[in-house]
């Protein structure tokens, strides 16, 4: 069992700060780092895998410093964002050179075994720039775990795969986080987080969110208050019987340029409030025409997250 | 985990095997071919206008085929080879990213150079100091001093230079160009007209170590050098052995670009 740890780890480029003051734990099964674009997940992981030093605060596996130190490689796998590899030679001569790279004792039956856990078996013996997005990403997946490590860390695995492929690196990296690994995989789809993470640590802007149980946090976001224009067959109506209700906390009338009026309705109680609209609805007889939610781009859930 | 310790060897053959095959799968280094057969080419036509006509065999004799070795061979075949083949030892996978395959391993960084400086060194060997004995012996008609003069003088070159020319792409993502403009504005401009420059010429060094073997002959064959044999010597290997040195250092702390 492998801990990597992040104590007040700050990492900054010249003027720029990618990653501020993060502290957090990393042990056993899968967690999800989730963000958008640009919040410091890549820089967070290439800290991690010791290609960074931090600029301030320390990052340690199993309370050894990782970085400038390649001893560590023989236990922390990474999966890179970027595609590039050495594309002139085939699937297989590219993981089995990584097991040779990893000194291992037979790295022919490392790389076989790799190499069929991603389910590349069939392709193997193509060069690798025929490969399709997916099947790099694979390939790349093999030679992170070729060498079995106790720790693996994939910045974007997901990334230019099909559903189908998805679905399997899914599996795979459950069965990993449960055969007792640490797998750390970033992401900035929610989605994809919420089907495998166990625990997830959220990164907006450098910061470290929050973090903890998917479940904790997804009940955070869906209970944040929640913004929904609706069109109804009687629109002032429903705004009086709606205000009445506790899970609402503000109602305003929109007319648009064609004389139609809208609704726009802050909700407080996300779940209260989807039951009660109905029920209000039908009770005064007033048609829903139309019910939309206003804000659920990523980005808002995480600065919700970060402005609480 | 299994795996011998992390100092092993110097070398690596693995390491050695991808470079190889990135290093010689480029379109780029089709390039290298073109150079040494431009080389022989000339000289080629050199011996054959000396065979009709006896002023120009008498020159061959004399200070031509030294002049054609040294200004084609040694001034513009070895450093333009060595910057191809010693930024394409390492300069690709880093601009691509490619270059963490090799990191996320418990690799000595020294071991990763040295294995790539040497891969580097095997081209520049191939397509550099073997052409320019073959251009010697086809120019004097003998394996003769001129030619084992220039071919160690290019050997030594060929050293200093894919050393020199691996470090700069460890550090800076422009090192062709800053490669060019050392081989060409520095050591052929400057060094030309600026004396000083010449004692910091890798070309000055491998002309020194041409006029030691030729001896007492160089000077009638129009063979000399801005620095004495034994300065030359110190300043190749000390040139060859700190860029090597340092650019392990470098690779310890490269960053790796995300983008």
């Amino acid at each position: 069992m492998s801990t990597v740890e992040l104590a007040q780890v700050s990492r900054w480029f010249g003027n720029v700060v990618a990653v501020n003051d993060v502290t957090m734990r990393l042990s056993t099964g899968v967690t999800g780092l989730l963000g958008p674009n640009g919040a410091g997940k890549s820089t967070l992981i290439h800290m991690m895998a010791g290609f960074l030093a931090p600029s301030a605060g320390t990052v340690t596996l199993d309370g050894r410093p990782l970085y400038r130190d390649p001893e560590i490689y023989r236990e922390v796998g990474l999966v890179p964002e970027r595609e590039e590899m050495y594309d002139a030679i085939s699937g297989w001569s590219f993981v089995l050179a990584n097991a040779k790279l990893h000194k291992l004792k037979d790295p022919e039956s490392a790389a076989r075994r790799a190499i069929a856990t991603v389910e590349m078996a069939d392709a193997q013996e193509r060069d690798i720039r025929t490969y399709s997005k997916g099947m790099k990403q694979r390939i790349k997946m093999a030679t992170a775990i070729v060498h079995d490590p106790a720790v693996l860390l994939l910045d974007e695995p997901f990334n230019g795969m099909d559903p189908r492929q998805r679905l399997h690196l899914m599996g795979l990296l459950h069965q990993l986080g449960d055969a007792g690994r640490t797998i750390l995989f970033s992401s900035h789809i929610l989605e994809e987080v919420e089907q495998i993470a166990g625990r997830i640590e959220v990164m907006v802007a450098g910061r470290h969110a929050a973090s903890g149980d998917f479940r904790e946090i997804r009940r955070l976001m869906t209970q944040r208050p929640h913004q929904y224009t609706i069109r109804s067959s009687d629109d002032r109506r429903l705004a009086s019987a709606v205000i009445a209700e506790p899970s609402a906390s503000g109602v305003e009338i929109v007319a648009d340029s064609g004389g139609f009026g809208t609704l726009q309705i802050q909700a407080t109680d996300f779940s209260a409030f989807v039951h009660a609209l109905p029920r209000i609805a039908s009770e005064h007889g007033i048609r829903l025409l139309e019910v939309r939610p206003a804000d659920e781009s990523l980005e808002s859930v995480f600065s919700y997250l970060v402005t609480r | 985990m299994t795996g011998g310790p992390l100092t092993g060897g110097p070398l690596n053959a693995t390491v050695a095997s991808l470079t190889s095959r990135s290093l010689l799968g480029r379109r780029r280094t089709f390039v290298l071919l073109l150079l040494p057969l431009a080389l022989l080419a000339l000289c080629t036509l050199a011996r054959i206008l000396g065979g009709l006509d006896s002023d120009i065999a008498a020159e061959l004799d004399g200070p031509l085929s030294p002049d054609l070795l040294g200004a084609f061979g040694i001034a513009i075949l070895m450093p333009l080879l060595s910057l191809i083949a010693g930024t394409g030892a390492i300069g690709p996978e880093i601009d691509e990213g490619s270059i963490v395959y090799l990191l996320a391993k418990p690799l000595n960084r020294h071991s990763i150079v040295v294995t790539k400086l040497l891969v580097a060194f095997g081209v520049v060997v191939a397509f550099g100091v073997v052409p320019i004995a073959v251009a010697g012996v086809v120019l004097t008609g003998e394996l003769g001093s001129v030619t084992v003069a220039f071919t160690l003088g290019a050997l030594a070159a060929g050293a200093a230079y894919a050393s020199l020319f691996l470090l700069l792409a460890v550090i800076t993502r422009n090192a062709v160009v800053v490669g060019l403009v050392y081989a060409l504005v520095w050591e052929s401009l400057i060094g030309g007209l600026v004396p000083g420059a010449q004692a910091l010429s890798v070309q000055q060094w491998a002309s020194a170590v041409v006029a030691e073997v030729l001896g007492d002959s160089a000077a009638r064959l129009g063979v000399d050098s801005a620095v004495g044999f034994g300065t030359a010597m110190v300043l190749l290997v000390l040139v060859t052995v700190a860029a090597t040195f340092y650019a392990g250092r470098r690779l310890q702390t490269l960053r790796i670009s995300e983008a």
